[in-house]
């Protein structure tokens, strides 16, 4: 499983991934950084798969590929965002120091995965039926939290609509 | 190659890290966000080949709140947009309008 096909198949899909975060997170247009986050989604969908989670790859192009990137286009369309804030400035200053800092969180990401001792060869096989596992842990072991997500879904549908709900801006709700 | 998925996940949670501190557009913002819980699903994963399965169905979960946590922020977007024509960060100050 560990071959060279699957190594060289594992970098292109990492360099894909970080090249369009890099993309996305440089647009200046929300709708070319939402296309840019989408070819994210994807890259990071098919490193599932390639680890054995063929379930949460296909979920994470239906959830996010296709229904939070909806979301998020179909906002920018809404608020009509399409030509981008050119008003946007960006300070050198500002860019460097984040630069900075999210390379120093980086190193100290790095170092720490350095220091783990992950042994390949201690890997689990990945069964045939991938699937049953998981409803197996989310149906017995994990069922409460199963049941409080549905909850928190409901909360987000109905908080969704109070905030978005035209002719009242939330802060009006109680005047 | 766990260890080679968890720095690509660094990687990318980096990425996201400087999106959050550059960037002023709300949307790109929420964006950077997404990018950063998937960065962490990553490694989720990676280490479930490890650790067995728990790290996958935790990844659902994750999911599931990046799906509300999409739906809320939009919405707030979209309210503070009528409020102040905007949706540049450096430009909304005040919590209360």
């Amino acid at each position: 499983m560990m071959g060279t096909l699957y190594t060289v198949h594992f970098w292109i899909f990492s360099a894909l991934a970080i090249g369009a975060a890099l993309a996305m997170v440089t647009r200046r247009n929300p709708v070319a950084a939402a296309l840019w986050l989408v070819n994210v989604m994807f890259a990071i969908a098919a490193l599932y798969v390639m680890f054995g989670a063929h379930f949460l790859g296909a979920a994470q192009v239906l959830v996010y590929a296709g229904a939070i990137m909806v979301v998020f286009v179909f906002v920018v369309m809404l608020l009509n965002l399409g030509e981008g804030d050119k008003s946007e400035e960006r300070s050198m200053k500002v860019a460097l120091g984040a630069s900075m800092l999210s390379g120093v969180l980086a190193a100290e990401l790095l170092y720490v995965i350095r220091a783990q001792p992950l042994a390949d060869g201690a890997l689990r096989d990945v069964p045939a039926d991938a699937l049953a596992p998981i409803a197996d842990s989310l149906f017995t072991e994990n069922l409460v939290a199963f049941e409080v997500t549905s909850v928190l879904l409901l909360v987000a549908v109905i908080g969704a609509v109070v905030l978005a709900k035209r002719g009242r801006v939330a802060g009006e709700v109680r005047s | 190659m766990i260890r080679e998925a968890l720095v690509v996940s660094a990687i990318l949670f980096s990425i996201g890290v400087l999106g959050v501190l550059t960037r002023r557009n709300a949307l790109i913002l929420f964006m950077c966000v997404e990018l950063m819980l998937n960065a962490v699903n990553l490694s989720f994963i990676a280490l479930s080949r490890l650790h067995g399965v728990s790290g996958q169905v935790f990844v659902l979960f994750v999911m599931t709140v990046a799906a509300a946590e999409a739906a809320i922020g939009l919405a707030i977007v979209i309210s503070v947009f009528r409020h102040y024509r905007t949706v540049d960060l450096g430009r909304i100050r005040l919590l209360r309008g």
